[in-house]
């Protein structure tokens, strides 16, 4: 496959949308300030669980592996700053259900420290593409941009697949959010040390930093950094500003024309995308054996005081960052984490931030109305115009919302990126992106079911099959006792007698060979040896008595 | 004219062969429609329906013995399904089978559990792990919730707990379900901007 020419194109609908990015970008970005308390969930990741390596009590320095990775789509988690594990128990996560998880609570002490550092790499060059990708699995490293997959994994091709162009994705085309467009402006060393790594991790031979044009100052930035470098494979292009260019699949149609397909991944036409805070977290990785503890958190909206860039650690709470920004203003009405069109609404703002928290918007009524009553839709297929994944939003609305599932599937609901253009311009003000959720989770919870429905198909099958079978074993059995019973004996003798001494024999040789006296007679008093001996002769004695009345009744 | 019979008699023998071939290689076993229905029925195997295990079932409703509406653990989607299948109308759930019921596994008290293997071979799916004398317990991944064990248990030391839905399998509700306006986490595409739900 060769490597695709950059020349920017279109991809089809899409939105101008107001950016409101500058109310969080004029000002550098801040420590956070240390929380008294950490919570660190086990998951922050799209796959298995971690499992927890600590129990409460036990002391932890800062970048210590607190959780290892369960499975091979999974990743560890490590202590953020140093102090006591208190508990390890559900508590609210980010997440749309509002529902909990297993979390590891950490009280800091308040001295950071850190675990002792590993010895620092001058050269990665001399570390194998395999070792590369371990390093960054230990570091923790998931997908900042927010789907959260381990990173690791998309620094394998595969057998048999070539990268021809690793895309560093700096559209960031969600408006209110700052963090990679201030990363971009603060750190382009980082970046750009991280693109080394991946290119030589991938062996690949070009990348692309694709920027929106709405951020000159992140791209006078990468320029300078990139003319100090001198480094000739990477390319930073403008992208012309348009909701969703940051979407994997629009940008990679936007860059070289190329459609990513349908259930497939970018790695299927040569392409690995990253967002700019991974490649930076890569480069921290490897250089400076730092793992993933800490990342850039926008904190915006009308809602608090002072909204701007901080980094903080992960398992920070929201209330601490929000309070880091002056608190809360008057008129707050929602807080959400991520964006306007696909962030989700908090129910409370004692979660944690995890690994994909990239902004906290904290909106007055005033700039985030509530949502009108839903109309019917009157068909005039504005949201089809818009959608940037070609697809037709009323009618899988039409079929989500009379639960029609598989013409849902026949319709690509699984294509859809839950963008949030077709419910934005929808004028019935039907929430769309909720209907299409919905179909995709309960699609999910139909596959579940069946797969479970069919492993206890299976079972019962076989379950089914062994009592056949054992019935089928035991008449045989029968069958051949009776056989042998019948045939005379060698010896001459009556084969029920001669079966009969045969038990008789084999129950003897089994007491021979358990010859073990039992302990509680050794030692006995004559006391306890007298009623032994009566208890063993009214024992004969009943035996006697069966006996006898067995014969007398026959 | 000699030509054309002997050309068609040709092929006409040639596709003869041929699907008496296809008819021995690719002979269906079993009724394909007793596969379909069952692969509808939630194989729960509590025989509520009437009939030992879920097969059985689909057997007696491709058989036209049984109606589509005797499966509780199915509930409407599943008679809903069934009616789709076999082109008929649907109806509601025959109460005397039974009430659909939120999915449930079998828990043992490990306490009062005496080992009398009574629900190892009450279990229709060998969820149930142990051996005489000896505490069993329940594979709670391999558990149908088919209740049969709960009967057999000289002490009953076997409930049935519901399954609480935890994040990972946490399901959007749909927007038809709720009001428009309920509270934090209802329908949030907005005037203002798109799916913050």
């Amino acid at each position: 496959m060769s490597a695709p020419d950059i020349q920017l194109r279109d991809f089809h609908g899409g939105l101008h949308l107001p950016a409101n990015k500058d109310i969080s970008t004029s000002q550098p970005v801040r420590r956070a300030p240390l929380p008294s308390r950490l919570v660190i969930p086990l998951q922050q990741h799209i796959g298995e669980p971690a499992a927890p390596l600590v129990k409460p009590g036990d002391r932890v320095l800062k970048g210590q592996r607190i959780a290892r990775a369960e499975g091979f789509v999974s990743v560890p988690s490590h202590a953020s700053s140093s102090g006591t594990v208190v508990e390890i128990d559900e508590y609210p996560v980010p997440h749309p259900s509002g529902l909990g998880m297993t979390c590891i609570m950490i009280e800091l002490d308040g001295e950071d420290k850190w675990i002792e550092p590993e010895a620092e790499i001058a050269d990665f060059t001399s570390l194998d593409p395999s070792e590369l990708r371990n390093r960054v699995r230990e570091a923790g490293i998931v997908g900042l941009g927010g789907a959260g997959f381990p990173s690791y994994i998309k620094m394998n091709p595969g057998p048999g697949r070539r990268i021809d162009l690793l895309i560093v994705n700096g559209a960031e085309c969600e408006p209110y959010i700052s963090c990679d467009d201030m990363l971009m402006r603060e750190r382009p060393d980082e970046i750009l040390g991280g693109i080394a790594i991946l290119l030589h991790a991938l062996q690949a031979e070009r990348c692309v930093i694709a920027v929106e044009d709405n951020k000159p100052t992140a791209i006078v930035s990468l320029q300078a950094e990139l003319a100090r470098r001198g480094e000739d494979r990477i390319q930073l292009i403008e992208l012309p500003t348009r909701y969703p260019t940051g979407g994997e699949r629009q940008l990679i149609r936007l860059l070289t024309g190329r459609e990513v397909p349908a259930r497939g991944l970018p790695a299927d036409i040569g392409m690995i995308c990253h967002n700019p805070a991974t490649v930076a977290a890569i480069y921290r990785a490897i250089y400076r054996r730092e793992p993933l503890i800490s990342r850039i958190v926008t904190v915006t909206g009308e809602g608090v005081a002072a909204p701007c860039n901080l980094e903080a650690l992960i398992g920070t709470p929201v209330s601490e960052l929000i309070e880091a920004c002056g608190g809360y203003t008057s008129a707050v009405d929602r807080l959400i984490m991520g964006g306007p069109m696909m962030g989700f609404s908090l129910t409370t703002d004692a979660v944690p931030v995890i690994k994909t928290t990239n902004c906290l918007l904290a909106t007055t009524p005033r700039e985030l109305s509530h949502p009108k009553a839903p109309m019917p839709c009157i068909r005039c297929g504005e949201c089809a115009e818009v959608c940037p994944a070609d697809l037709l939003p009323q009618q899988l609305y039409w079929y989500a919302h009379t639960r029609d599932f598989d013409k849902t599937q026949d319709y690509n609901l699984f294509d859809c990126i839950e963008c949030g253009c077709c419910a934005y311009v929808c004028p019935s003000h039907i929430p769309l992106v909720q209907y299409y959720r919905f179909a995709k989770t309960e699609i999910w919870a139909q596959e579940r079911e069946r797969q479970r429905s069919e492993l206890a198909r299976q079972r019962h099958q076989v379950r089914l099959e062994r009592i056949e079978r054992d019935k089928r074993e035991r008449t045989e059995r029968l069958r051949e006792k009776k056989r042998a019973l019948k045939e005379p004996a060698a010896s001459g003798e009556d084969p029920k007698t001669a079966a009969i001494q045969a038990a008789l024999e084999r129950a003897k040789a089994r007491k021979a060979a358990a010859a073990v006296a039992p302990r509680n007679i050794s030692d006995l008093t004559p006391e306890q040896q007298r009623m032994i001996a009566e208890v063993d002769e009214r024992r004969r004695a009943a035996a006697r008595d069966r006996a006898g009345s067995k014969t007398g009744a026959k | 004219m000699l030509a054309a019979v002997l050309t068609l008699g040709t092929l006409a023998g040639l596709f003869g062969l041929l699907l008496g071939y296809s008819a021995i290689r690719f002979r269906v076993e079993s009724d394909p429609v007793v596969d379909q229905i069952d692969a509808l029925l939630p194989q729960t195997q509590c025989g509520q329906c009437g009939y030992p295990g879920c097969r059985p079932y689909a057997e007696a409703i491709a058989a036209g013995e049984a109606d589509i509406n005797q499966c509780p653990p199915g509930g409407e989607a599943g008679i809903q399904a069934l009616a789709d299948l076999l082109g008929r109308d649907p109806k509601p759930l025959n109460a005397e089978h039974g009430l659909h019921k939120d999915k449930a596994v079998a828990v043992i008290d490990e306490n009062l559990c005496i080992g009398c293997t009574l629900c190892i071979q009450a279990c229709p799916v060998d969820a149930i792990l142990g051996a005489a004398k000896q505490m069993h317990t329940v594979i709670a991944e391999e558990c149908t919730g088919c209740e049969l064990c709960v009967e057999p248990c000289p002490v009953d030391c076997i409930t049935m707990v519901t399954i609480k839905t935890d994040i990972h399998d946490w399901k959007w509700p749909s927007p038809d379900d709720r009001p428009p306006d309920s509270d934090l986490l209802a329908g949030r595409g907005t005037a203002g901007l798109g799916a913050a739900g």
